[in-house]
């Protein structure tokens, strides 16, 4: 039920022609996964999804249209040339994917507990083991913010 | 055919790794290239989750650790492809992938 959600809103939110509206779609696709995250016993998984994607990746998404969406140039096609091989290729994409799934025999056997992970082992983890890639995503994460700032200022004699 | 449990999250994350894929090769739109982009590093998301739940070490919290870093830099890189999409906005007048084409502009 939440799969169908998630994978109908998805769909929309590619194929959907105003862009407001596939922003939406994917927000609501984000929190289905959220769901099916909490299901699969992940709490901080799906509660860090529902603050990163749903809270601040759908609305910078939504800001970026709203910034880049002149009113004048909608209409004409949406779709980019050789779409048709695009669709071709994504639908063979899926039935290899498919395949492979179905016919795999090196899935994980079925039966297992489910596991008991809390938010405070999370944090000890943190802490000790995964010390060195936190300090690492840190410094990504400033160097990401320091080059979207200058990346998006005006060019220097533009306009 | 649908007997082990892990299989119908595989399928569904196939499913949105391939509507994502077919967002970034068929749509003219930057911004809705960079939302298929984003569904693909989701499909991933899940196919960690997925294995850890029903791996043979779920009381290891390697694959959510690995989920939580996915996250983050998926943040970061939503930032700035789209500041990259703005700048490309200011520069071309359109978010068109198939309009800038070529890097010094």
């Amino acid at each position: 039920m939440t799969a169908l959600l998630t994978a109908g809103s998805a769909l929309a939110a590619i194929s959907l022609r105003n862009l407001v509206h596939c922003a939406l779609a994917l927000a609501l696709s984000f929190l289905g996964l959220a769901v099916i995250y909490l299901e699969l016993h992940a709490q901080f998984a799906g509660f860090a999804q529902v603050l990163v994607y749903v809270g601040a990746v759908a609305i910078l998404v939504l800001f970026a249209i709203l910034l880049t969406t002149t009113p004048e140039r909608e209409g004409g096609s949406r779709l980019a040339s050789g779409w048709l091989a695009g669709i071709v290729s994504a639908t063979a994409l899926f039935v290899v994917f498919g395949g492979i799934l179905l016919s795999s025999r090196a899935l994980p056997a079925p039966g297992g507990t489910a596991p008991a992970v809390t938010v405070k082992q999370i944090g000890q983890e943190l802490m000790t083991l995964y010390i060195l890639p936190l300090q690492v995503i840190g410094l990504l994460l400033t160097a990401a913010l320091i080059g979207a700032v200058i990346i998006s200022m005006r060019e220097r004699g533009a306009r | 055919m649908l007997t082990n449990p892990v299989l119908p999250y595989l399928l569904l994350s196939a499913l949105l790794f391939t509507i994502g894929f077919a967002a970034v090769v068929i749509r003219r739109n930057a911004i809705v290239v960079l939302i298929g982009i984003e569904l693909m590093l989701n499909a991933a998301n899940l196919n960690f989750i997925a294995f850890w739940r029903f791996g043979p070490h779920p009381e290891a919290a390697s694959g959510l650790m690995f989920v939580i870093f996915s996250i983050a830099v998926a943040a970061a890189e939503a930032a700035v492809g789209l500041a990259l999409v703005i700048s490309i906005y200011r520069h071309y007048r359109t978010a068109n992938v198939d309009a800038a084409n070529s890097l010094k502009g």
